[in-house]
This record gives structure tokens, sequence and C-alpha cells, in this order.
């Protein structure tokens, strides 16, 4: 494909190059399935991938650096940029992540709104999710029964706090803001909608015969594999591990409700989807159990612990995670007595499931690596920090 | 007034019918689409956003031309011709009506009655898929090498169906003529049935119908353009009215490809148990069946709409198994009675 040899050179070679008898095709960084900006660089023999190479950091913004030069309080914006899907559980997995290294507790009302927010918060990262998934395999209309009901979930997200979707929900030692009134009359209707939505996706695609054939048995993955990875959340669970970190290490007050925790079998396509349905229909539950909880606390009982203008945690290092949409989503802080961050690292669960893209989709076809890129849910912008 | 004016007439009248149908299509999926998914769709231009395809239009054409340095020029001007051409072609053979009578003079009411009618919608439906084919290898791009190879594989592989369940058509009513074949689809059998190829070849019309949509490119068959993962194929490169053709074409295939259901599997321009002739004048007759055969028309084009935005989309080996592994062996066994039959009967 030299310029010399004149426009009518054709760039297509299917001849011998230093790659084999492959098609090089460069998918992402903007392509309409590369969802944010990834990108992969794939050999292809026809319409099968030879070989898949994911290439990250076309988001990076240094926000684990950034981190080092701002204060505690002033880094809890940074991590709504990181899933920008479900905000507010980076909100609280950093929150939480400093109360402990202050040692404090903040109070059960706090605790109970940040779980009700945490909740619907997953149930909207899932709802983008499968809509997408459905949408990349071309099946349109379920992505906008899903994402009406984002909107109203959207809606209760700004009533609480202002924003939609860089929440920076909260602060360290509590939340700023009660349940707004709305959400009480919101609520019960909601819940029926979004079940609504569910059971509309449900039958729109779960048993479709085409669905079927193009998401089950697509990019098994065994779990042994998967843990070996380093998957977690969904996509473990999918392979059939039974591993929730709100089940296996409750934070908050998950140990004082009561949910399943839906597990796959294979995989595959189809299991990340069903597991990712059956998700959320557990967080609906798990919400109407906070929400009972929060109905038995007293008006007037306290949203936010006593903290000093400006926190100084003790030196020190702390890690905590906990169970986003995604999966483990894992805060390291360690401090050196001052206001700032000695240094901050994150966990992301994207990382660890894009890591092994190339295992998940190798010998499988074109049409196949945008499902599995889709089932994966990788948020560009908690991939690349 | 001469046979060749009145040919003239025709020829005009439908070319803008089906030019009208295709752009109201337009705003048809588009509304469609969004009742169907909470939306509300375009509704600002014009009363219910009906001028929306027009503001498109205007859009498409006033907008830059390019072609991209590496492209083969002619080519890449050929290939969106190619791809609209043909469907406007079809439309020539198809019986949109009866008959009306004008000033004593009988006018039937299609285009051109070929004897082969049929031999000749099989030949343009191949020839759109050179439009494909070249636009996509033209444009020098890998997004639309693959989608112009998907193409051809899919269409290739969706004629020969096709061709099958027309044999069997051509079977029950012995001629090519699509004309004949409606007049043919008058009346009942078995005393209660419209004698309706559908009814006469429920098979065949399923393979047809399913052929159809892989020869349109709609989805669950769209893999040529396929958003998600080819960009949009074939015609990624593609900007301006050239774009507009290519999109264009697709709905006026859609228009020709519902009249050619239509007309072989749904008694054209006849209503079923009731003879329109009797009770009506001559000129109000045409009307009248002009009118029947485009609600039937109409219909046909509404199904296409709305699978399209029902199902996921096919994988290409799935879509080339469906193809080779059950139409076509389907089509075989189903040519195969029914020539039986029709030799057993007859």
């Amino acid at each position: 494909m030299s310029k010399e040899k004149g426009l009518e050179t054709i760039c297509i070679t299917t001849g011998p190059t230093e790659v084999g008898d492959y098609v090089t095709l460069n998918i992402g960084p903007i392509h309409p399935a590369m969802h944010g900006t990834l990108r992969v660089i794939t050999q292809t023999d026809g319409e099968t991938v030879i070989s898949a190479k994911p290439e990250i950091g076309y988001l990076h913004r240094g926000v684990e650096k950034l981190g080092e030069n701002l204060t505690y309080s002033q880094f809890l914006p940074m991590t709504d940029r990181l899933n920008y899907c479900s905000a507010i559980c980076n909100n609280v997995a950093y929150e939480m992540a400093v109360e402990k290294l202050l040692g404090i507790e903040v109070p059960p009302k706090a605790q109970l709104i940040r779980m009700i927010m945490m909740e619907l918060a997953r149930i909207a990262d899932h709802q983008v999710c499968v809509g997408i998934l459905g949408v990349d395999l071309g099946a349109l209309t379920p992505f906008f029964y899903l994402i009406i009901q984002r909107e109203e979930i959207y809606e209760i997200f700004e009533w609480h706090h202002g924003a939609r979707l860089t929440n920076s929900m909260g602060a360290i030692g509590g939340v700023e803001a009660d349940l707004p009134d709305r959400f009480h009359e919101k609520w019960p209707k909601m819940r029926d909608t979004i079940r609504r939505a569910n059971d509309e996706t449900d039958s729109l695609l779960t048993h479709n015969r085409i669905w079927m054939d193009r998401t089950i048995g697509v990019n098994a993955f065994c779990g042994d594999d998967a843990l070996d990875w380093g998957f977690t959340g969904p996509m473990l669970r999918a392979c059939g591990v039974r591993r929730d970190l709100r089940k296996d290490e409750p934070y908050l007050m998950y140990d004082k409700v009561d949910f399943e925790v839906p597990v796959g079998k294979h995989g595959d396509v189809f299991d990340r989807y069903m597991v990712r349905m059956l998700e959320m229909e557990e967080s609906v539950k798990i919400i109407d159990q906070a929400y009972a909880l929060y109905k038995e606390l007293p008006d007037d009982a306290p949203l936010m612990k006593k903290m000093p203008k400006i926190i100084r945690p003790p030196e020190g290092q702390i890690y905590h995670a906990i169970e986003s949409p995604n999966g483990e989503l894992g805060f390291f802080i360690k401090s050196d007595g001052s206001d700032k961050p000695y240094r901050i690292k994150i966990r992301p669960p994207c990382y660890m499931v894009y890591q092994a893209f190339e295992d998940l989709v190798k010998g499988e076809m074109i049409s196949d690596l945008i499902a599995c890129l889709s089932s994966l849910n990788v948020i560009a912008g908690e991939l690349d920090r | 007034m001469a046979d060749w004016q009145i040919d003239l007439i025709k020829v005009v009248f439908i070319w803008a019918w089906a030019l009208l149908i295709a752009v109201v299509m337009t705003w048809v999926e588009r509304r469609a689409s969004a009742m169907m998914q909470d939306r509300l769709g375009p509704n600002r231009a014009g009363p219910f956003g009906l001028l929306q395809p027009l503001a498109d239009g205007i859009k498409l054409f006033t907008k830059e031309d390019i072609i991209p340095e590496r492209a083969r020029k002619i080519l890449f001007i050929l290939g969106p011709i190619l791809f609209a051409l043909p469907a406007f072609s079809t439309y020539a053979v198809v019986p949109f009506g009866d008959k009306i009578v004008i000033g004593g003079k009988e006018i039937i009411l299609q285009v051109s009655d070929v004897n082969i009618g049929f031999l000749y919608v099989l030949a343009l439906s191949a020839i759109a898929v050179y439009g494909m084919v070249i636009g996509g290898w033209a444009s020098n791009s890998k997004y639309s090498i693959l989608g112009g190879l998907r193409a051809t594989a899919q269409l290739i592989s969706y004629e020969v169906p096709m061709g099958l369940a027309l044999l069997t058509i051509v079977l029950l009513y012995g001629t090519f003529s699509l004309r004949e074949i409606v007049l043919q689809q008058q009346g009942t059998f078995l005393g209660f049935l419209p004698n309706w190829g559908f009814f006469k070849q429920p098979v065949g019309f399923i393979i047809f119908l399913v052929a159809a949509y892989a020869e349109a490119n709609r989805v669950p068959f769209d893999l040529p353009e396929c958003e998600s993962e080819l960009v949009t194929g074939y015609h990624t490169e593609y900007g301006s009215m050239r774009l507009g053709l290519y999109l264009f074409g697709e709905y006026v295939n859609l228009v020709a490809l519902s009249a050619i259901t239509v007309s072989l599997f749904f008694g054209g321009w006849a209503l079923p148990y009731v003879d329109m002739g009797k009770f009506l004048g001559p000129v109000s007759y045409g009307i009248a069946s002009f009118l029947v055969f485009f609600l039937k028309q109409a219909f046909f084009l509404f199904l296409f709409v709305w699978v399209r935005w029902t199902v996921p989309r096919f994988r290409y080996d799935q879509l080339m198994g469906l193809g080779w592994k059950a139409l076509i062996p389907l089509g075989l066994v189903n040519l195969f009675v029914t020539a039986l039959l029709v030799q057993l009967t007859t």
C-alpha cells in the first residue's frame, strides 16, 4: 500500500505479509461497537478471528496520579469518571476505603441509603449492558425499554444529590441528604416498571431462536480459567463460580438482607446475559428490604458522622473492595498522614476481564467478537483510568 | 391516444408511484419503529413529520460528495446506481391492477406483460447484488469489502431457495407471466379457500418470504450492512446522495419484493370471494383493483418493518447454514411434492 504506485493501488492484500496470510482488521478506537474508546487489532481469516490484541489507554487520564495531588474529599468526583454507568458504586467504594483507613463507621441510615442507591446504580448498569448487547446483536428494541427505566432511576439520583450521570454521591463519613420525599411514592411504582421492562426484554430475547443461536456456547469460559485470569462479578458467576463480595465479605448492611447470587454454568454470552438479568431482579429485592430497614429508623437519625474539615488519616495503607456491577472494585490507599493520599491504586474489574479478551474470542467469528465485547461490559473509563 | 403514449404514461406513473411509496416507507419505518420502542420518531417536519423524507433528501443532495482517494472511481460511482436501478425495473412487470377502461380503450394496469416476467424478476434481483459487491470492493476499505463479500455469499445462497419456491408457483399455474398467475388465482378451491398461491403453496411461501428478507438485506439478514460489526458494511465509505441511493434503493427493493409477494401468493389485485368487476364501473373497477393491490402490498411492507424491530441478527455462518441446510432441501422436497401432485391431478 505504498503511495508511489498511485491511487489504483489496492490497500487490502490477502497475500503473505509478515504476520501470515491473514487480513489485519483494526477495530476501534472509533467504531460503533467499541463502547467508548476500546481498540482491538485482529487478524482475520475470512470471518474467523485468528488473533485479537486489545490495545488500551485511549481514555487514560491519570486518575490515580491526580489523586496524589488532591485532598481526600477532592478526589471523590474523580471516581465518578471510572465506571460512568454506575458512578455511585465507585463513590461509595472510595468513601468506604477512606473510612476504613480512618477507622470510623458511618451511621446506619447512611449505610442503608448507600445500599439503596448502589443497587439502583447496579440495575442501571446492567440495563445498559443488556441493552447494548441486544443492540450489538441487531435487536434494537429492548434497548429502549431498558433505557427508559434507566432514565427513571437517574431521576431518583437527580432528586437525591442533583446529578444524573456523574453522581459524586455522599461524602467521607456518610451521605449528604436523606432519601428524597418523592422516592417514597416513586419506588413502589418503579419496582413494577423495572420488572416489566425486564420481562419485555426477556420475552423478546431469551427464548428467541436467533438470540439463542447467537449467544449460547459463544466464547464459553470455564471457571478455573476465569479465576486464573482474575475474573470477578457477573463474568465469574456466569462461569459457575459463586463469588459475590456482598455475600462473602459483607459490607454495609448486606448481611441483614436476603438475596440470591445467580450463577451460570458455561460462561458463555448467554449465561452472562442471564446472570445480569437475574441480578437486576435480586437488586430489586435488596432495595425493598433495605427500604424496609430504613423505614424502621427514626426520621431524625443522623446521616453523617462528625468529620473534621480536612481529613488527615493516620499513616498506613488500606485496601477495600466492594461488589460493583462489573465485579470487584477495589481502592488501595496509602496515607502518609497528610491531607493528600500518598498513593491511590484502583483495581477495576474490567481490566482483569479485558486481559483475557484474546483467549475468549480466538477462533470465533467477527460477530462473536462484538457480542463478546458487549457482554463483558468493558467500560473504558474504568479500564484506562 | 396511441399505444406508446399510454405505455409512457404507465411507465411514468408507476415509476412515480414506486418512488412515492418508497419515500413514505422511510417515514413509516421510522415512525413505526418509534411506536414499537416507546419513542416519538420524526414529527417536526410537516404534519406528523411526513415531510421528513423530503428534508433528508435535501440534506443528502446538498452534502459534499466525497470519493475516497484510493477508491476505484468509476466503480465507486457505478455501485449505487447498479443497486437502485434494478429495484425500479422490477416494477415494470408487476401487475398493479386489473384493467381500466378510459374512452372506450381497455388499458391493462401493468407496464409490460412479459411472458417470462418471472425470470425477469429473478434476473434483476441478481443484478442488484453487483451494486453492493462493486460498491464494497471499489471503496477500498476493509469493512466495505467484508460487507460486499457477505452480500455476495448471502444473496447467491438465497437466490437458490427463492428460485425453488418460485418454480413451484410456475408448476401450479403453468405460466411465467405474472398477470396470468394473478388471473388464475381468482375464485376458490375446496369450496372455501381463495385460490391464492399462499393456500396452495404454504411451504413455498415461507421459503420465498425468508429468501425475500435475505434479498432485501433486512434484519435478521442485514449482514452486509451490520452496523455494529462492519460500521455500515458495503456503504461505509459512501456519503451524500450516493449513500442516499443505497439507503433509498433498499426501500424501493422492499416495495418491489412486497409487490411480487402479493402477485404470486395473495391474488394480486383481486379480493377473495368478491368479484369487484360485477358491481363497479369500468373506471372505478380499475381504481379499486389498484387500491386492493396497494393495501395488500402495504401489509407486507409493514411486515418488513415489524420483523426488523423485533428480532436480532443472524451470524454469517448461521445464515449460510439456514440457506443451504434448511431452505434449499426444503425447497427441493417441496418442488418434488408439488410436481408429483400436479402430475397426478392433471
